[in-house]
């Protein structure tokens, strides 16, 4: 019998196999921030132990630092210490880091695809849960914990039991203005946060395929939403014209043979899933949430739903504690819903296309009085290309705030933070309690809708605006 | 890690699905670069109300957690681990976790006890009517119990055999793996050279 695209991938990094055991996978490519990584690097030195794979281990800062005042030392103390820690971390141990600062800061989930790092059927994990979006590129990516990643570190590989396979299939084209946002939230809201669990999830589909790399990755991120262990597309033409030319792709010999191999990582025909879901793209709309957590979500045409609604008591329940956090009232149409802040970016959202898509929304318009938007590049690199192609001037003249690289407001770690009870349209990928500051309201949304928020000030799409000055 | 066999304390009750591990531990607390003293940002949020649970002084000494189901969705912070285990909590019981959870439970020896929804509704049940009722969690024959007369519980839990293995034995996972170096080295000699590296050392 055939087997999947997750089959394949796993089954070629077994490096040990014994019954009652879980598989010995190992890792080609091990991802670090500043964040999760500090206690590993303590256990290491406790042990006695070294980093087995320096050259398949990259660091980046992203978590906790600032996106204002670059030129000056990081304000707060406990965030300048870890960041400090994770460089002398790296400099003891010999892994390459990009600090901030540097051109190839990011992160983390950014960096990797822009370097060339990610590539079709590698294993790539990270102490971040949004390593699902390596997934775009075909790979087996998955987020880890500290202790992992200390064991990674130690010996590149990892004790993993098989997942279950999954396929989402994902017929038809997405109409106009409907973006791969829209699709994982519509995705999301009908499995529930904990539908893909167990799962090594496959997207495909028409609508799939369509994706530019930028669209899969914002899938991909997503998969850890709705539970799955991986999400993973697999790799076609699109994605080889990403990766071909980037600074760590291969090259000459070694592309052909490395295209070879990966014109292999497709699921073969009489390949079967554990599971499988079909969703149709062509009926999908801007989706957005309205609770608190990302399987809380309804098209923006919606209204905000009644915890009577939901026939499932634990359904009920959340729902009616998510409007009380929420400060909303049940059949209050979305569009009505008044933001203060909207955020543009994360390692959802925050690449070139995205920025691309902002800019076109907002060229000639200006943020709504008492609306703020923030515009935060995935990177540095992102950062200097919409530099280089004008969007920054685009944004600023928006009245928009126009930042440094990071995870910023999506987590809220750094000075980027809602104040209780503030409310935000954002284009990261979780709305719980607390998440993007304490107290703070979030409504997880696509770009598009994002930059017409900020200009009506109320939940839009961009069909909402009127036409602007350049459109 | 120490080796985990049975451990009896107070039951917590906690009547929430998709505690996600922002509640359990809010960003802002993951600065430290230790393991220790994340206690003070567990469940930060719903600590400053009174009403919570943890603010109850029947149950402020708990030690075993019961949650409805996705508990720890969201983030892989070991970080929520930590703070669920310096505040000193040695079990957490729910009927559904987040995958990436009950891996860093596994590791840093805080047992996750899966149980069926009706067990969770039952404990819940008895720690309500009964605020300081202990529940005793034996690992080695995947069983819990609590309480007495007609609330009492009495059930089996689900762990995978190799995570309850190690538990069991206090076995570090690193040194198991790197018994078998020879594996990994035979293995890392058969890796296309076209496979990207950071750096060449």
């Amino acid at each position: 019998m055939g087997k999947t695209l997750a089959e394949k991938v796993w089954d070629e990094h077994v490096v040990r196999t014994a019954a009652g055991e879980p598989d010995l996978l190992y890792i080609d490519l091990h991802l670090i921030h500043e964040v999760t990584s500090p206690q590993a690097f303590d256990g290491l030195r406790l042990a006695g132990r070294g980093v087995r794979r320096p050259d398949l281990t990259l660091a980046t800062e992203d978590h906790n630092v600032p996106t204002l005042d670059l030129d000056k030392p990081i304000a707060d103390p406990v965030s300048r210490t870890q960041v400090e820690t994770l460089r002398r971390n790296a400099e003891e141990f010999g892994v390459r880091l990009h600090p901030l600062g540097d051109v190839e800061q990011g992160i983390v989930h950014v960096v990797g695809p822009q370097l060339g790092l990610t590539q079709p059927g590698m294993t790539i994990v990270c102490g971040d849960s949004h390593t699902s979006t390596h997934g775009a590129f075909g790979a087996i990516a998955f987020g880890i914990g500290t202790s992992e990643v200390e064991h990674v570190l130690a010996t590149q590989t990892l004790p993993q039991s098989k997942p279950r396979t999954m396929a989402v299939t994902v017929e038809g084209s997405l109409p106009d203005g409907v973006t791969a946002k829209d699709l994982v939230l519509t995705l999301i809201a009908h499995t529930g946060t904990g539908g893909g669990q167990g799962y090594i999830v496959e997207y495909r589909g028409q609508a799939i395929e369509e994706l530019s790399m930028e669209g899969r990755m914002t899938v991909c991120n997503m998969s850890i939403e709705w539970g799955a262990k991986a999400g993973m597309i697999a790799p076609d033409q699109t994605t080889f014209d990403y990766i071909e030319g980037r600074p760590e792709a291969p090259t000459g010999a070694d592309w052909d043979a490395a295209v070879a191999h990966w014109r292999t990582l497709v699921t073969d025909p009489d390949a079967t899933f554990d599971k499988e879901i079909v969703l149709d793209a062509s009926t999908m709309t801007p989706f957005v949430t309205w609770g608190t957590n990302p399987g809380q979500g309804v098209p923006l045409g919606a209204s905000v739903p009644s915890p009577e609604d939901f026939d499932d008591e634990s359904d009920r329940v959340a729902a009616e504690k998510a409007l009380t956090y929420m400060g909303l009232e049940a059949g209050t149409p979305m569009r009505d819903i008044a933001v203060d802040t909207v955020f543009i970016g994360s390692c959802t959202n925050g690449r070139i296309e995205d920025l691309r898509l902002a800019a076109e929304i907002l060229d000639g318009r200006r943020v709504a009085d008492g609306t703020r938007l923030l515009v935060v590049p995935g990177s540095v690199r992102v950062r200097l290309q919409a530099e280089q192609e004008g969007l920054d001037v685009i944004f600023k003249e928006a009245g928009a705030e126009w930042r440094g690289a990071g995870c910023s407001m999506c987590l809220g770690m750094n000075p980027d933070q809602l104040a209780p009870q503030e409310r935000s349209a954002s284009t990261s990928n979780r709305n719980f309690e607390g998440r993007q500051g304490k107290g703070g309201r979030t409504h997880l949304v696509s770009v598009p809708v994002a930059a017409a928020t900020a200009v009506r000030g109320t939940l839009s799409a961009p069909t909402d605006l009127a036409p602007g000055a350049t459109v | 890690m120490d080796s985990f066999r049975t451990h009896t304390g107070v039951g917590v009750p906690l009547r929430r699905s998709n505690v996600d591990t922002d509640q359990i531990i809010p960003a802002v607390y993951l600065k430290r670069v230790t393991r220790t003293g994340f206690e003070d940002g567990l469940f930060a949020a719903w600590r400053n109300d009174p009403d919570f649970v943890l603010n109850q002084p029947a149950y402020a000494q708990g030690s075993v957690l019961v949650a409805g189901p996705d508990f720890g969705t969201g983030s892989s912070r070991e970080h929520a681990v930590w703070a669920l285990q310096n505040y000193g909590f040695k079990v957490v019981i729910s009927s559904r976790f987040a995958d990436i959870f009950r891996g860093n439970s596994g590791k840093a020896g805080l047992l996750a006890a899966q149980v069926d929804e009706k067990v969770v509704q039952r404990l819940w049940d008895l720690l309500e009517s009964e605020p300081g009722a202990s529940v005793t969690v034996d690992l080695e024959s995947r069983t819990l119990r609590a309480g007495e007369g007609d609330l009492a519980v009495e059930d089996s839990f689900d762990i995978d055999d190799y995570t309850r293995w190690r538990l069991l034995e206090g076995l570090d996972d690193i040194g198991i793996t790197l018994g078998h170096d020879d594996t990994i080295r035979d293995f890392e000699s058969t890796r296309p050279s076209w496979k990207p590296v950071t750096q060449r050392v």
